[in-house]
């Protein structure tokens, strides 16, 4: 007997992928419950870190929540969850766990973005008359972005691993094939599934990866590098800027 | 006109960096600070755009006491140079340039139209108007922190040791920019600096601070040079020695210039009329 073969098998078999059971059925839940968990997680914990970050206040206690909520153990969390407010409100709970994931990587990438800012750099920007707000949106965010993608990436990869547990509370996701394989005994189907939501960590990892490469505005790649003299030649000449991109930046 | 009226400033945590200060910045001229690290010229020179508040006494510029002007409109007509250039590192060169204006409200193509002038202005080739900080050397980068603080044309520039991180040849390079754009522009420009000779170079008027930004005197470099007013301005502008010290020497009948380490300095001839 060999566990991957059946694995395959299960993955392969077309009656796999029919029905109200569909595996497609089941990677759609699981990729809903990541989306919305990492999208209200963000919803939080990006203006919050970036608060943080701009005034520099507060900083112990973000890291110290955050540092809380990490060490929660999300499984016992979710019956807590479930029993507190009832079986109706499963949905709610399941999502509120890991939302509760997502928070601690995404905060500290939003407040982390902003901190290792060079001072002198938002000094002067103040100095030549921005707002506030200027500073915050003209500067600090887009300078603090590759650390806040991190902060995401994380955030993201927590969730997707940590969504089986909707399967605990009878939500489906990919944890289902999971408990269906713990109570059939039918170990192809458990490893099926579990290879599936690498597969799809996987996935989303390499979709930040692209996102790193697109998002992040040339100045701040040419800027990591922080002297391009002593850089290779090829180097300095993919930082150089083509004469002819018009990139809005003002 | 600026003028410091009685100022003092101590910060929160009691450092009393300026105390007592009183001054007047004429218009149009380059008034250098000068003295040694800590002794409050920048704390100082940020009062003037309001990045410092003082504790006490009244700074007007113009008459108009610069603690009625909300900060960011009066520092978005005042430019300000400092010494790592406090450049945007995710902007071009022209966007950085173009910064201020673009605060403002001005148009982006008229803005860059604009900052590619200023790069002619402060010598900067401006096929370097699409590069980013990071890819500019030092010397560059000062350039481009003048372009940006004249973009508004400015009344006034403050010059935080602005050519501090570059080397000699360079700063010498940087000096003769800014003596030809301050004739061609005529700016307020108040300097800071803990170099005596760029002060003396660039400075129409020089204030030697000591601790607490007292000061030690005032005057043209020539009425310094002439007359330190104290034991410590003696030694600070290095009066008794080095190539301040000049003495005559007479050789084959000609007067000839020797300085204090006993090098050539050269002839003494009759001053011109004109
Ligand atoms: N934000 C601050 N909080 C507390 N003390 C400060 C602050 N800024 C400056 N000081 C102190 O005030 C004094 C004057 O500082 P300032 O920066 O004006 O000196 P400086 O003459 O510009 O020195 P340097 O030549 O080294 O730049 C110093 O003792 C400094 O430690
Ligand atoms: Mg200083």
């Amino acid at each position: 007997m060999n566990l991957f073969l059946d694995a395959f098998a299960w993955l392969l078999d077309p009656a796999s992928w029919q029905g109200p059971s569909s595996i497609a059925v089941r990677i759609g839940e699981h990729l809903f419950y990541t989306a919305l968990a990492v999208l209200i997680g963000a919803a939080v914990a990006i203006p919050v870190g970036w608060l943080i970050g701009h005034t520099g206040r507060g900083r112990e206690i973000a890291v110290g929540v955050a540092g809380a909520a990490r060490a929660l153990p999300s499984f016992g969390l979710l019956f807590l969850f479930v029993m507190i407010a009832g079986v109706l409100l499963r949905g709610p709970s399941t999502i509120l766990v890991l939302v509760l994931l997502a928070v601690p990587p995404i905060l500290a990438g939003a407040y982390a973005g902003l901190e290792v800012i060079d001072r002198r750099v938002i000094d002067a920007a103040r100095a030549v008359g921005m707002t506030e707000w200027q500073i915050l949106w003209k500067v600090e965010v887009p300078l603090g972005l590759p650390l806040l993608l991190g902060g995401l990436r994380g955030g993201t990869l927590q969730v997707v691993a940590t969504a089986v547990l909707a399967a605990f509370v009878n939500l489906g996701g990919l944890g289902l094939p999971i408990v269906e394989g713990i109570a059939l005994r039918d170990y192809g189907r458990m490893l099926g599934a579990a290879m599936l939501i690498i597969a799809l960590a996987l996935l989303l990892d390499a979709l930040f990866a692209v996102l790193d490469r697109v998002a992040i505005p040339r100045g701040v790649r040419a800027g990591r590098v922080t002297d391009v003299r002593t850089a290779s030649p090829r180097r300095r000449a993919a930082a150089d800027p083509p004469a002819t991109t018009e990139k809005e930046t003002v | 006109m600026i003028e410091f009226r009685s100022i003092s400033k101590r910060f929160a945590d009691g450092t009393l960096a300026v105390d007592g200060f009183s001054l007047v910045i004429p218009s149009h001229r380059t008034t250098v600070l000068v003295g040694s690290s800590g002794c409050g010229k920048t704390t100082l020179l940020r009062m003037i755009n309001r990045m410092v508040d003082a504790s006490s006494g009244a700074l007007e510029i113009d008459g108009e006491n610069v603690s009625s002007i909300e900060p960011v409109a009066l520092r978005r007509r005042i430019g300000y140079v400092m010494q790592n250039s406090g450049l945007l590192p995710h902007r071009t060169v022209i966007d950085n340039i173009a910064t201020v204006p673009r605060l403002n409200g001005v148009p982006r193509a008229q803005a860059r139209a604009r900052a590619l002038e200023l790069m002619d202005t402060v010598g900067l080739d401006r096929a370097m108007a699409r590069r980013y900080p990071a890819q500019l050397s030092g010397g560059q980068q000062q350039r481009v922190g003048v372009a940006r603080g004249l973009a508004v044309d400015p009344n006034i520039l403050l010059m935080d040791e602005p050519f501090g991180a570059v080397d000699p040849i360079v700063r010498a390079e940087l000096q003769q920019e800014l003596l030809r754009l301050q004739r061609e522009l005529g700016k307020t420009v108040v300097f800071v600096t803990h170099d005596i000779d760029e002060a003396f170079l660039l400075g129409d008027q020089v204030v030697i601070l000591e601790k607490g930004a007292s000061i030690a005197q005032k005057g043209t470099p020539a009425e310094i040079l002439a007359n330190p007013a104290s034991d410590f301005v003696a030694s600070f502008i290095g009066a008794e020695r080095g190539k301040r010290a000049l003495h005559l020497r007479e050789v084959d009948g000609r007067r000839i210039l020797v300085d204090g380490d006993g090098a050539v300095a050269g002839r003494l001839v009759e001053a011109d009329s004109a």
